[in-house]
């Protein structure tokens, strides 16, 4: 489905990360968001505040994240595509919603601009050092998706991924992007609507009495109706059946968890998509995302001028995490190294995706800036020697 | 085989008979409450289809789950942002939060206030049974001082919130108090909040013999229903400021607030209108293709 023009600013623009994001989010088709002010997010929903009563829509600003983060959810039943947008402080309360989101599989957008924690940490400074709570931090068992971009253009074009990837899987999308980010200011593209792949809501075509509201499909996402409809659906966050009754045995709560959790695993190849380059007669692979991916870069132009045969790889969906593609690398390469703004999250995965064939090499920086590319570099030598 | 039993009860076709019976103890008051509910659904001859009810987590948080309607279980204390959301994403649905005291006025607090404030046109009903009893009877923030709760063994000492005065000092449009004794009273209070535009809000005390009663020698059902029988004064219009409730002590019941004060949305377009003039676009709802 192509994009509704409504919501469209074609055309070439100089804007910044967050603004490049509220623009995707209303090419995507977003026409609702709650939020909460926190630094360094904030100008994604003042824009989108600015913005949506001209493209026929609504903003509300909450009284604190978790009313955010739920409120949207309450807009997607109601049959609005929406987001919210914080930062780490709010994204720690977020995560009561996105596990509700995840158990009442509600398609939705979390955009987390993140700085440096714990707690309130450097609010006007980047850090990636909120992976593994994208991944890990609402309680039980559970399977999401997260991008990682790495420029303004970037930030308008996985933002509209962000929104089809959570209608496609009925699952909230981490949108992990940083400070640096968010406030770098170029070059966006914002192509005509029609050049825009939009992916529709996975509106049941059955009427309300054939209605199962969590009735997997083929690829174990369930459609869904929205309220008013006269289909009179439940939806409850407890473990429940096909009809989205409570069913408060080990049984059910086998056969949700797990269909939930399949319903990505299954896609995982479909999903995985990473930016590659150099690969093919590596010694070494940088494995990067987000802003540090293109210090990596750098790093990686002076590895390459040294005749060090580097390869890059910048991982662009995060979660889920291409284990199958570190695996095959690491049984060819001398070492994977990791640099990240944070002191070893991401490298966690990799060493255990590479499963011992090849050493992860963290080189971590504890947030507040990006690294030096010397010190990549650095790293890049010693693990080439 | 089911469509050969006959209906028994006018209230049936409201709820979701096959998920009975419900949790409920006997002589608990939110099989009350649902009852004068349903019946304030009929008599208010409200388009069933267009009705969502959105609870948040307790026993009176089960409701939303009993009702044929569109409903929504969410979690603990943000049933009002939920239901905020639903209400702007589709402003033509009646959006009603059913929930308790404990939900709605402690882990909920800062949200109803809030929806309050903005006079957002939102149902509120508020099941108070003076204790957080799904998880076995601890302090909630309308226990009476000197109640025995699990989590106050030696009686409460923190004074409580009187929920009719805090709902209109935050902004409510429409805010009642009854019992369950009060059944003809609470289902007239609910049929006319479906005529109201704004925030509205309805408190129901409601009996749990199992985790309060029972623990303050306060007898069982019957005995609870004679207490809201004897102690309760009807007094439409009473100040909020005499509403608070105590543990034997009198109860006030009646509506107290009933006034226009503009609503969300109205005063929401009407800005935009003003600033925007042609250029907004002022859409019905947000439903998206």
């Amino acid at each position: 489905m192509q994009a509704d023009p409504r919501g469209v600013l074609t055309g070439v623009h100089f804007m910044d990360g967050d603004h490049a994001c509220c623009e995707g989010a209303l090419a995507a088709g977003a026409r609702f968001s709650a939020g909460y002010p926190i630094t360094p997010s904030t100008e994604v929903v003042e824009r989108f505040a600015a913005r949506i009563p001209t493209v026929g829509g609504t903003f509300i600003q909450m009284e604190d994240e978790l009313a955010a983060s739920i409120a949207i959810l309450g807009a997607v039943w109601g049959g609005a595509k929406a987001f919210t947008v914080t930062s780490g402080p709010g994204f720690s309360l977020m995560m009561e919603h996105i596990g509700l989101a995840v158990m009442t599989e509600t398609p939705c957008v979390f955009v987390n601009v993140q700085r440096g924690g714990p707690s309130t940490g450097l609010p006007t400074l980047p850090a990636q050092a909120d992976m593994m709570q994208a991944r890990w931090g609402s309680h039980g068992d559970y399977e999401l998706i997260a991008l990682s971009p790495n420029s303004p253009q970037e930030c308008f074009d996985l933002t509209i991924q962000a929104f089809n990837l959570s209608e496609r899987f009925r699952v909230p999308v981490m949108f992990m992007t940083d400070e640096c980010v968010g406030h770098m200011t170029e070059k966006v593209i914002i192509p005509p609507a029609d050049q825009i792949e939009v992916y529709p809501r996975r509106h049941t075509r059955v009427g309300p009495a054939d209605y199962q509201p969590f009735q997997p499909e083929d690829d174990l996402v369930p459609a869904l109706a929205h309220a008013g409809e006269g289909y009179r659906f439940h939806v409850t966050g407890l473990t429940h059946d096909e009809r989205g009754y409570p069913a408060m045995t080990a049984a059910a709560q086998d056969r949700l968890v797990r269909r939930l959790q399949q319903k990505i695993r299954r896609a995982a190849d479909d999903l995985i998509w990473c930016d590659e380059e150099g690969l093919e007669d590596a010694e070494v692979v940088v494995v990067s995302y987000g802003i540090t991916s293109r210090v990596a870069q750098r790093a990686i132009d002076l590895a390459r001028e040294r005749g060090v045969r580097v390869g890059k790889l910048r991982l662009i969906v995060v979660w889920p995490f291409p284990d199958q593609r570190i695996r095959e690398l690491a049984g060819r390469v001398k070492a994977l190294v990791v640099p990240e703004l944070n002191l070893g999250q991401m490298v966690r995965e990799v060493e255990r995706a590479a499963a011992g064939k090849a050493p992860a090499i963290p080189v971590s920086h504890a947030g507040g800036g990006v690294h030096r590319p010397e010190v990549i570099l650095e790293a890049i030598l010693e693990a080439a020697r | 085989m089911t469509a050969e039993i006959p209906v028994l009860n006018p209230v049936e076709p409201f709820l979701r008979m096959d998920r009975m019976p419900h949790i409920w103890c006997p002589a608990c008051g939110i099989g009350t409450t649902v009852n004068c509910f349903a019946r304030a659904l009929l008599e208010s001859r409200v388009n069933l289809d267009r009705v969502s009810i959105v609870s948040g987590i307790g026993c009176s948080g089960r409701v939303a789950g009993y009702l044929r309607l569109d409903s929504f279980h969410t979690t603990h204390g943000r049933a009002v942002p939920f239901a905020t959301g639903l209400k702007l994403a589709n402003p033509s649905l009646h959006v009603v939060v059913y929930s308790g005291d404990g939900d709605l006025f402690a882990i909920g607090g800062n949200h109803i206030i809030h929806a309050a404030r903005r006079n957002l046109d939102l149902k509120v009903i508020c099941v108070n049974n003076l204790v957080y009893a799904m998880t076995g009877g601890q302090t909630a923030p309308t226990t009476p001082v000197t109640a025995l709760t699990t989590t106050a063994p030696y009686g409460c000492h923190e004074p409580s919130f009187n929920l009719p005065n805090l709902m209109e000092a935050a902004g409510a449009a429409y805010v009642a108090r009854w019992t369950t004794f009060h059944v003809r009273q609470l289902t007239r209070s609910m049929t006319e909040i479906f005529q109201r535009r704004g925030f509205c809000f309805i408190e129901i005390l409601s009996p749990c013999p199992t985790l309060y009663q029972r623990r303050n020698r306060l007898g069982d059902g019957l005995d609870t229903m004679k207490y809201y029988k004897q102690r309760s004064k009807v007094r439409h219009g009473a100040p909020t400021s005499e509403a608070a409730l105590t543990k034997e002590g009198e109860i006030l019941v009646g509506k107290f607030v009933d006034r226009e004060r503009p609503d969300y949305l109205d005063v929401l377009r009407g800005q935009m209108q003003a600033q925007l003039g042609e250029r907004y676009v002022e859409v019905e709802a947000l439903t998206c293709r």
